[in-house]
């Protein structure tokens, strides 16, 4: 079971602190995670936004009332005094626990074959409840999606980053160290050195962590709304979209999807023998077909049109003014990361190189560089905006930004993508133009901050790419300033 | 750097606590702090103390810990007092069990410093059996206050 707890005392120093010890230490003993809030004169840090969202109940071990009471409004809750929990931490664990179980529909379908009352008719309703906004929940189900996201945007990006940085970008591209026939090939095998083999070995395995972010981002928001059985149908779909091109917005399509049609399976009434397979049988195996039909059979095309239609659209514009040009290429590279239209200026971008137009290929990597460092200096501007989750992956995005790993910017846009993925296109769009007005070139695909080396105008490049970088941080922060509270599901004190 | 010995000093500490009664037993304490200059007005720091006491019904828990405990202007200094009694003192514990080991916290007024939180800290480790077993089995007043500061690491 996972747990929150929030307590509270009025002097703020023994009972709540050892409240919150007694219920930690009662909870992992039975095998349970918790996450306690201290309140009160100290206090401690607030619950993060995803583990709000993973709670099955809560617990108040308070002596006075709880500070912004609302963020558990969807849990079920068990509410003691403080020296209660301190005397008797697992009786009250267990309490929680049972709430926990018995709350309403979070596994197997509906009891006595009759749907909840108090559902609105709406396969989008969370399973444990209602009580928040409809905008809150949806921010809530992206959030655990990206939470359980970043893990692999950090490891995958570090990792590709470090090849970049120690070995010759391309040249670490063009290698394969590992085929199922062959096996492994050494560095003399393939005719190149240490140094590079060691690079491409990192690329390989970063390469393929990063495979993993829309199909994880998809599978965990399907979680966060449908409990274990959306997982699969989840992940599936992420994996579908990656197969269409639709990038991590096709990720947030598949994820929600998944949600909404396994919950949908949750309300068919079946009792005995059918009820226990549901989620062992049903939900897996209909969630998935389902999720994967939409995404190949609906999502898939007009993606594929999108692309095609962008590729023609920008090839006719290459003639254009070139201030036009760079904030179109800009924009259009933050718009999608891993998607269609990010896709297509990238494209745009080598098929310039290959035709030996020098200019279209440096503006498309600093267009695509600015994302991730914009994001990395507004976590650090401003942090309260940020929760623990995206505060650690701006760590990473300086990196991934420098080395030219748009990605890094993902666990931005999809936890906040109506605010985040303007800010980034405004930026890159400067970027861009920028860039293009210097006359910078770059005669390589990619390699980021890398391969200023073979940069033409690299100081005014830098420049540009640092404008865009500020410009980006700038209007994120402002958009996410406007919101009033600042932080997501926290009550942030903006 | 916030150590414990800020905090408690064998001065602070009596493994043998004279009081037979519950104020008694805070006033003695508070003695204690007096005299290390803990605790400006000793009589104001009781009062503020035993009130919180009656206000909550007790600090007395049913492991056999008491924590009265006081925030107010009368603490110069924050500081924490042991004490061990060998008859037990009623503190109000819910099902009515005697206090053996009582910790008297004096906090200065005003916003939380690293002191407080080290406190905390202390407060925290009395959750666990093993700490109070270890309290209980110790001889002297370094006794204790070896004991705090192994369980407590910084």
């Amino acid at each position: 079971m996972k747990l929150v707890a929030v307590t509270s005392c009025p002097t703020g120093i023994a009972h709540s602190e050892m409240a919150a010890e007694a219920l930690e230490v009662a909870a992992r003993e039975a095998g349970h995670e918790i996450t306690v809030e201290v309140q009160g004169a100290a206090g401690g840090p607030t619950i993060p936004a995803a583990d709000l969202a993973e709670a099955q109940a809560v617990i108040f071990a308070v002596d006075a009332s709880v500070k912004d009471v609302e963020r558990f409004a969807h849990l079920p809750k068990v509410e003691v005094r403080t020296r209660e929990a301190i005397d008797r931490g697992p009786a009250i664990v267990e309490r929680a626990v049972e709430a926990a179980s018995k709350a309403p529909v979070t596994s197997g379908a509906p009891a006595a074959g009759a749907s909840p009352a108090e559902d609105e008719d709406d396969v989008f309703a969370s399973v444990t409840g209602d009580g928040t906004s409809r905008t809150e929940e949806v921010r809530r189900w992206l959030m655990t999606g990206v939470s359980y996201m970043i893990p692999f945007v950090v490891a995958g990006g570090i990792l590709i980053a470090a090849s970049f940085a120690i070995a010759d970008a391309v040249a670490v591209t063009e290698v394969t160290v590992f085929t199922e026939d062959d096996g492994l090939f050494l560095p003399g095998d393939l005719g190149i050195d240490a140094i590079t083999w060691i690079g491409a070995v990192l690329l390989t395995i970063g390469g393929l962590a990063f495979s993993m972010l829309v199909p994880i981002l998809s599978g965990f928001i399907a979680y966060a709304m449908a409990d274990r059985p959306g997982i699969a149908p989840g992940l599936v779909g992420g994996l579908l979209a990656n197969e269409v091109g639709a990038g991590f917005i096709g990720g947030l399509i598949s994820g929600l999807l998944a949600g909404a049609i396994v919950n949908l399976m949750k309300r068919i009434p079946v009792t005995g023998t059918i009820k226990q397979m549901m989620p062992v049988l049903v939900y897996p195996l209909f969630g998935t077909l389902a999720v994967g039909a939409l995404m190949l059979l609906v999502i898939g095309e007009p993606v594929a049109s999108i692309n095609q239609a962008l590729e023609s659209w920008l090839t006719g514009l290459s003639g254009a003014n070139q201030i036009v040009l760079g904030l179109i290429i800009g924009a259009m590279m933050a718009f999608d990361m891993g998607g269609p239209v990010n896709k297509v200026a990238y494209a745009f971008g080598i098929l310039s190189l290959d035709a030996g137009n020098f200019q279209i290929m440096a503006a498309v990597m600093a267009a695509g560089m600015t994302p991730p460092l914009g994001l990395a200096l507004a976590t650090v501007v401003r942090r309260k905006l940020f929760n623990e989750a995206e505060r650690r992956a701006g760590q990473a995005a300086w990196i991934m930004g420098a080395s030219f790993i748009t990605e890094g910017a993902i666990p931005f846009a999809a936890a906040d993508p109506l605010r985040v993925i303007p800010s980034l296109m405004v930026g890159s769009a400067v970027t861009g133009a920028l860039s293009l007005t210097f006359n910078a070139t770059l005669q390589a695909p990619h390699g980021g901050i890398w391969v200023i080396g073979v940069i033409g105008n690299g100081l005014l490049y830098l420049l540009a790419i640092a404008i865009g970088t500020v410009v980006t941080a700038a209007a994120v922060i402002g958009l996410k300033s406007l919101r009033g509270r600042g932080a997501t599901v926290q009550p942030a004190a903006a | 750097m916030t150590t414990i010995s800020d905090l408690i000093t064998p001065a602070l500490v009596t493994t043998d606590l004279a009081a037979t009664d519950t104020r008694g037993a805070i006033d003695e304490l508070a003695g204690l702090l007096e005299a290390d200059g803990r605790v400006t007005d000793r009589a104001g720091f009781v009062a503020t103390v035993v009130a919180r006491e009656d206000e909550t019904g007790g600090t007395g828990m049913e492991s056999g810990i008491a924590i009265p405990h006081g925030k107010s202007a009368d603490v110069a200094r924050a500081a924490l007092a042991f004490g061990r009694s060998s008859t037990g003192l009623d503190f109000g514990a819910e099902d009515g069990t005697p206090s053996d080991l009582i910790f008297l916290i004096a906090a200065p007024e005003g916003e939380d410093d690293l002191h407080v939180r080290v406190l905390s800290r202390i407060a925290r480790k009395l959750i666990h059996e093993s700490f109070r077993t270890s309290l209980r089995g110790a001889t002297t007043s370094q006794d204790v206050v070896d004991i705090i500061e192994r369980e407590v690491e910084l």
